[in-house]
């Protein structure tokens, strides 16, 4: 595997739109040529040698090719987008939409990012540090197909609509997360370790959430069922079971309807 | 202006019955002049190529406020499906299913259409539909009114007035500029204000206690009295339901016994849309199949009636229409986002998502149908290509559709990716067709036929001296077609040349300028009605949410204007 290092020397007066910052676009490039790619400031549109400086040439293919940034990105946005394969190290913070329809390889963020990282993600993995922002995985706006899949792991808190027309995949949150977890979900798994504000699996027609701390308002449409022991993330714990949400459709499978689980954790 | 002279092409002019033969055509200050006319033209060649008169598109939904609500709530339309800026256009594009209006405007220019006639136009929000024809580039538009929940017209045509149904159908029709009566769920959208629905031409609309059947045959009598241009628009009850066909030969027949009464050379009473949609058999989503044949053979029997596609083309789109009740059974089936609305005393609309899959049944099913209406059709002056964009696909996919008409192999090969294709196969007659539709009849179903059948076939639609200059010229030589049907397809998405009012405006598939568009209404001459002066004045003092005076398109509204003038004073 090969490795780019891009340093941010000149950091950008407004949000710089980095969707080109993928390995899939570095691959087979010189240190020249991906100098050379184009980033936007606002409508400008500029050469990503502009701000950054680059060593270190691409691998044969994305998957080969691993992005190391340096530098505060915290003005940086799209990095990774669309992503099919190899890895990014992300040193510091960087801003939106980090991960975005990711569909393979890897990515670290040493720091926060803001929101929107990881939406309409379809597999990989995008690992977080620190803290996340609003729409954590969740769908695009408008979308009504979410994430698919791949995992997403943020070791700090995370804002509000997290997984939002979830429909694969795994997301795990270290710290709390603020309201609307797995809104309109239809699959997949949330994990918050910390506590949570409400509404959480509102609309919910399929998936799970497991809550290990508290759920300050929790919805009406959702009814225990019962107590299991279950293994999650690796380790083992009891939880309440909740069924819900049944205010909402639910489909039937062989005979039984499909609810989606709440997990809390006794 | 200057001259152009578009040499040695392959013409091909249903209205004046050349097929294909060798011509050159002469431009002059946008109209259309013998070539003997010309004095130092520029040329274009178009040697090997087809030359036909620009588009007609009879049906289409591309502006007005049911469209700007698919925009609005389907930003994921727009979201990796918009191209970058083209240099050589003035405006940004966006969106697939429902475009910009911007964009719009070129894709049309760009498969080399000129005119388009929205389909449905809610009398009441007339301003934004005018507001938008104007920021809809290069192509002219008329807009049609919803005429068939009207409170106005359900209560003349219950009490058989049809003088003063005319007198309020001349009205309205200046009041929002619009060009003819459009009919959609005839009381079935009215009904939806009650959470009804008229689902066959016999169900009575509540409190109005009117048949569908009579508003329809009370709107052809209007029509006619009237003697419009286009004659009554009908989207019929009972839209997209297994089994529906019945109600659609109920409706059709409906027609029988009138007569085209008018100065515009059109020759059909009735002119019904998106057929696809009417002529399904089968009482369940189980046992679905085609009645195509059915439907086809009494519109092939009866000269009085013509009749658009609505072409599935197994994409994700956006269904909308004026036909609120049926929008509401479409969220049910597939529980997607819906959008609703109420227009007064007018109409109702609803928007709801739409994915057309080769992977289901009745998808591909409703793929087969639209191709069997125009495969079967005897005349293809009566019967017209449309996807009724956007609710069976994008207007884009117009040259996919004309593949398909054209090439059995081209149909074979999306058939191949059919997940039930055997079932397809049985529940409908397209594995047993082997016609291939020529040029000529595709210059008949895309430009003459429904320039006829709009009434506006001595302007739009053919390339006789004295007509507006819009030339199609597509890089197809019908001595010389391709083998492999993607050409023709690409042919016809990106014309070599188009011309618009006598200005080039497509060179090689890209817009390099943007002619003034217009808008084309029918203002009707009637004699003064003093009772229909009160009711207006009465509904609008009771009904109404906004005043008489604020309710009639202002003048700064209205862009461009190509006025098409009906006396019936004389």
């Amino acid at each position: 595997m090969k490795t780019v290092t891009l340093t941010l020397t000149k950091p950008p007066e407004l949000m710089l739109e980095g969707q080109n910052i993928t390995p899939d676009n570095f691959a087979g490039k010189k240190a020249a040529e991906i100098a050379a790619l184009d980033v936007w400031e606002g409508k400008q549109k500029g050469p990503l040698g502009k701000y950054f400086t680059v060593e270190g040439d691409g691998g044969a293919t994305a998957a080969e090719t691993k992005i190391v940034l340096r530098g505060d990105c915290t003005r940086v946005k799209r990095i990774g987008q669309q992503m099919t394969a190899g890895e990014i190290v992300i040193e510091g913070n960087a801003d939106m939409y980090i991960g975005g329809w990711m569909k393979g390889g890897k990515m670290h963020v040493k720091g926060n990012v803001d929101s929107f990282c990881g939406i309409g993600m379809e597999g990989g993995e995008l690992v977080v540090d620190g803290d996340a922002g609003h729409h954590l995985g969740a769908s695009p706006r408008g979308e009504w197909r979410g994430m698919q899949g791949g995992v997403i792991r943020v070791a700090g808190n995370v804002g509000n609509d997290t997984a939002t027309f979830i429909n694969g995949g795994t997301i795990v949150i270290g710290g709390d997360a603020d309201i609307h977890i797995s809104t309109h979900g239809e699959g997949g798994t949330v994990i918050v370790k910390g506590n949570t504000k409400g509404r959480v699996g509102g609309q919910m027609v399929k998936g799970d959430i497991y809550i290990y701390g508290t759920i300050e308002n929790p919805l009406p449409g959702f009814s225990m069922v019962g107590e299991v022991e279950q293994e999650v993330d690796g380790e083992t714990a009891r939880f309440a079971h909740y069924i819900g949400d049944l205010g909402e459709r639910h489909p039937v499978s062989r005979g039984k309807t499909v609810y989606a689980n709440l997990y809390t954790r006794i | 202006m200057g001259e152009l002279l578009i040499r040695n092409g392959f013409v091909f002019d249903p209205l004046q019955g050349i097929k294909g033969d060798r011509m050159d055509i002469g431009v002059k200050d946008g109209k259309i002049v013998e070539t003997s006319a010309l004095n130092s033209p520029k040329t274009i060649d178009a040697a090997g190529m087809a030359v036909m008169a620009g588009g007609v598109d009879i049906h289409s939904h591309v502006v007005g406020p049911k469209v700007n609500v698919g925009r609005l709530f389907r930003p994921e339309d727009k979201l990796f499906k918009s191209p970058h800026k083209s240099p050589t256009c003035s405006r940004m594009e966006m969106g697939f299913s429902v475009p910009s209006t911007f964009k719009t405007g070129y894709d049309y220019a760009r498969m080399g259409y000129v005119f388009v006639n929205e389909a449905a136009m809610p009398p009441l929000h007339s301003p934004h539909v005018h507001e938008e024809i104007r920021d809809t580039p290069i192509i002219d538009n008329a807009a049609m009114p919803v005429f068939g929940n009207n409170w106005f017209t359900l209560e003349y045509l219950k009490n058989n007035e049809i003088e003063n149904n005319a007198a309020y159908t001349a009205w309205l029709l200046r009041a929002t500029h619009g060009f003819g009566i459009k009919v959609v769920n005839p009381g079935g959208s009215e009904a939806w204000g009650w959470g009804l629905n008229c689902e066959h031409i016999h169900d009575p609309v509540p409190y109005f206690d009117i048949a569908p059947a009579e508003i329809v045959k009370g709107l052809i009598e209007t029509n006619e009295f009237l003697g419009l241009p286009h004659s009554v628009h009908l989207h019929c009850n009972n839209l997209g339901n297994p089994g529906n066909y019945t109600d659609t030969l109920e409706s059709l027949k409906l027609a029988e016994g009138y007569a085209p009464k008018n100065d515009f050379g059109r020759e059909q009473v009735l002119h019904i849309t998106h057929l696809q949609f009417h002529a399904y058999g089968g009482d369940s989503w189980g046992n679905f199949e085609s009645r195509a044949k059915d439907v086809m053979d009494y519109v092939n029997a009866h000269d009085n009636i013509t009749v658009d596609m609505g072409q599935v083309t197994l994409d994700e789109t956006t269904t909308m229409t004026a036909d609120g009740p049926f929008e509401h059974h479409l969220r049910a089936l597939n529980n997607l986002k819906w959008a609703n609305v109420d227009v007064e005393l007018e109409t109702a609309a609803g928007v709801v998502p739409y994915i057309y899959s080769p992977k289901i049944k009745v998808c591909t099913i409703q793929w087969a149908v639209g191709l069997e209406i125009a495969l079967l059709s005897k005349d293809p002056m009566r019967t017209f290509v449309t996807t009724d964009h956007p609710n069976a696909g994008p207007f884009t996919r117009y040259p996919q559709v004309i593949t398909w008409l054209m090439s059995r192999a081209a149909r074979d090969a999306t058939m191949k990716t059919f997940k039930w294709l055997e079932r397809t196969i049985d529940a409908t007659s397209i594995d047993g067709i082997d016609r291939e539709l020529t040029l000529y009849e595709i210059a008949q179903m895309t430009r003459a036929g429904p320039a006829k059948a709009l009434g506006v076939g001595n302007t739009y639609g053919g390339l006789a001296p004295g007509m507006d200059a819009d030339i199609a010229v597509y890089a197809l030589n019908p001595e010389d077609m391709p083998s492999d049907p993607t050409m023709i397809e690409k042919a016809f998405s990106r014309c070599a040349w188009l011309v618009k009012d006598g200005i080039v405006t497509v060179r090689d598939g890209e817009v390099v300028e943007e002619p003034a568009k217009r808008t084309v209404w029918v203002d009707v001459k009637v004699p003064e009605n003093a009772q229909v002066q009160r009711d207006i004045y009465e509904h609008f003092l009771r009904h109404y949410s906004v005043k008489l005076d604020n309710y009639s398109l202002f003048e700064e509204h209205l862009h461009n204007p190509r006025v098409i003038e009906v006396d019936t004073t004389q």
